[in-house]
């Protein structure tokens, strides 16, 4: 196993960049997530790393040794394509010892690793079977079984539940964190499903049109997002988002949004007058008529233990997540109280996260 | 009211099924008959062939099979009755005619001939094909649409516009009647449909399969070997096919540019029917045999056949 080092990592095709100077680390043994819509260049700073395309500039490092021109088959790496790639001609035991006959591997040994591999996926009841009967969730597992059986240095995954059934999704999503919790293998994972990448990931990079908007772990990206892309991206329903204007001080504790006072996070910098935007997660609005911020109930999506309530103010609808035990009929006027805690504040024309106490707190609970 | 209907909206009515059968039966046999004549006159004999009305019931000799594969002289009954008794069924059937075999004829080179330059520039154009084909879908070709036209654009002349010239050409080289001249050119020609064909073939294996492969350590090369060949198949197979059809029926470059030692079947059978009288039952014997390969190779490779022909209609 290895950590994977990407310094400014940047791929073009022709005029159109796909990645653009991505930095990142993956920590030996981690589960890292790369998560972004389709067409943000996650796939292919993944082939990147695979050796699959070639960047345009940058650095990989595997293990500290540098990569970044070198063949697919010299970086001792495993992937896990979306479409499983099995090969239709082979079997079960074909496909899963493939690599290892790659090797020039005694078959002797060969039997015994492929064997050894498919007992850990539990398929080893599949071994003779032809690779085109399977289930979904079999295919799965023999994919991942030839991508383990050659111990890689680290395993690169491409939307690999992408063609699951939900069913399968929601088994293979623990499965394969079970995997990783026993094997430990530097993982990198790419998909654009939120939900797997909150369930599985150790951290996560959110890309956008070629650009890393934030990395960290899953509570950070989600408690703290760096950008207002990351925000509406991450969560269901998304962040909402109230204008507001003016510029920041320094140690402010409040902002005027729609006429209301709100308390939030002592702002820790300055911010030149601009169009700001309050973000606030679904679950941190409370129905509360002594508040000044006020709105129409639009709509609810009750969802059994919560209900989700289109709530219309001044700037648009924004969604609260309430107890599902609420009664509201559409058309009736609500205050919302908002948790001052875990408000952010962002700057509109950048879409950048401004910062505030929340995230030195945050800091000094990572160091301290 | 029920939402149950009498018949589903897909399927053929029983009685579209009936036309459809009727017009399959009436193609069929209109199809199969001029080889149901063949075969019949390659069992007639001479005066049988050419009775008329023709005769449907006849009784079968294999004086057309006798003829096409010997050269005969014709002798006094006072010479012939000189002669031993016959050595063979042959010997027996061409006696009756007061003739006697002088030799084999030059069929079965001819026929050797055609096995080598058809299977022999067949697997030369799949050969070729398939490794350009796999270029043209994997990798950024410069150029690639322009090329591949430029390669299909080798089938629009008609054979005899450039056949003088290949003619003046391979005369001057020293390629003409020989077999490898015909395997080089019917590859060339052949190339292009192979180039398309399976292109498309690969183009529809994913290129996941390779990549994993390369990945999992092998080279390119053997990716391509272990993983795309086992499943381009099924469109090798069809694309040899029509390569095979193409270069055992070729008449017009074999005709003009092999005369003698490299001389393929299809214009040697026409000479047949030259030498004393119309010997149509030698011909059509001739026609037999040479349908025969093609027939066994189609039968055996029918289902890519089938694939071949309807490929791109059906996504998998």
């Amino acid at each position: 196993m290895a950590e994977i080092r990407v310094q400014n990592l940047r791929k073009a095709f022709g005029e159109f960049v796909a990645v653009q100077d991505s930095n990142f680390v993956v920590e030996d043994g981690e589960f890292f997530v790369m998560l972004g819509p389709s067409g943000c260049g996650k796939t292919t700073t993944l082939r990147m790393i695979a050796g699959l395309e070639l960047p345009t500039g940058g650095k990989i490092l595997l293990g500290g040794e540098d990569v970044t021109m070198r063949r697919a088959r010299e970086r001792d790496i495993a992937f896990v394509f979306q479409l499983f790639a099995l090969y239709p001609h082979m079997n079960v035991r074909k496909n899963i010892g493939f690599p290892l006959l790659a090797q020039g591997m005694a078959s002797a040994e060969i039997r015994a690793r492929v064997e050894e591999t498919a007992k850990l996926l539990r398929i080893d009841h599949l071994l003779d079977r032809s690779v085109s009967g399977l289930a979904g969730g079999d295919r799965q597992r023999v994919a991942l079984g030839r991508a383990i059986v050659r111990r890689p240095k680290c395993f690169l995954m491409d939307e690999p539940l992408g063609t699951l059934d939900t069913e399968f999704r929601d088994l293979m999503v623990h499965e394969l964190r079970e995997l990783h919790n026993r094997i430990h293998a530097t993982t990198v994972y790419v998909t654009h499903d939120q939900m797997e990448a909150m369930s599985m990931a150790d951290k996560i990079a959110v890309m956008n049109h070629g650009v890393i908007e934030q990395f960290g772990s899953p509570r950070e990206i989600y408690d703290r997002p760096a950008t207002m892309f990351v925000a509406d991206f991450i969560g269901s329903p998304p962040m909402n988002f109230l204008r507001f204007g003016g510029g920041l001080a320094r140690g402010a504790k409040e902002i005027v949004v729609q006429g209301a006072k709100v308390t939030v996070p002592e702002v820790r910098e300055d911010v030149a007058p601009a169009d700001m935007a309050l973000g606030i997660r679904p679950e941190h609005i409370r129905f509360d008529d002594a508040s000044k911020l006020r709105g129409a109930i639009y709509g609810t999506e009750y969802l059994g233990t919560t209900q989700i309530v289109a709530v219309e103010t001044a700037d648009g609808v924004i969604k609260a997540r309430v107890p599902a035990g609420i009664h509201l009929t559409p058309g009736e006027q609500v205050g919302l109280a908002l948790s001052s805690a875990r408000l952010s504040l962002f700057e509109k024309g950048t879409g950048r996260a401004v910062r505030t106490a929340m995230h030195d707190q945050a800091a000094e609970a990572r160091h301290g | 009211m029920s939402l149950t209907t009498a018949h589903s909206v897909v399927a053929p009515s029983a009685n579209s099924k009936r036309i459809a059968g009727a017009i399959v039966v009436g193609y069929a046999l209109i199809s199969i008959v001029p080889l149901l004549w063949i075969f019949a006159t390659s069992f007639k004999t001479p005066p049988d062939s050419i009775a008329y009305p023709p005769k449907i019931v006849f009784q079968p000799s294999l004086e057309g099979y006798c003829n096409l594969f010997t050269t005969r002289t014709r002798q006094t009954p006072e010479y012939i009755n000189s002669l031993g008794p016959a050595t063979g069924l042959c010997d027996e059937t061409v006696r009756k005619r007061n003739m006697v075999i002088a030799g084999p004829s030059n069929f079965l080179p001819r026929f050797v001939n055609s096995l080598i330059i058809a299977f022999g520039s067949t697997f030369c154009a799949v050969f070729l094909g398939t490794l350009s084909a796999y270029g043209f879908s994997r990798f950024k070709v410069p150029l690639a649409d322009d090329l591949l036209f430029f390669i299909l654009s080798t089938r629009f002349m008609p054979p005899i516009a450039v056949a003088i010239p290949i003619y003046l050409m391979y005369r001057e080289i020293g390629l003409s009647d020989t077999a490898l001249g015909m395997i080089l050119l019917y590859t060339a020609v052949n190339v292009s449909l192979a180039v398309w064909l399976l292109k498309g073939f690969i183009d529809e294996i994913p290129r996941e399969y390779e990549e994993a492969a390369m990945i999992d350590g092998y080279t390119r090369l053997q990716a391509f070997w272990r993983t795309v060949l086992p499943q381009a198949t099924t469109g090798i197979a069809a694309t040899a096919i029509f390569c095979l059809i193409f270069a055992w029926n070729e008449y017009a470059f074999a005709a003009l540019l092999t005369s003698g030692t490299a001389q393929t079947a299809p214009p040697f059978i026409p000479t047949i029917i030259g030498e004393g009288g119309q010997d149509w039952p030698a011909v059509a014997a001739g026609t037999t045999i040479f349908l025969v390969p093609i027939l066994v190779f189609t039968i055996l490779l029918r289902k890519q056949l089938l694939r071949g022909i309807t490929f791109g209609a059906v996504r998998k």
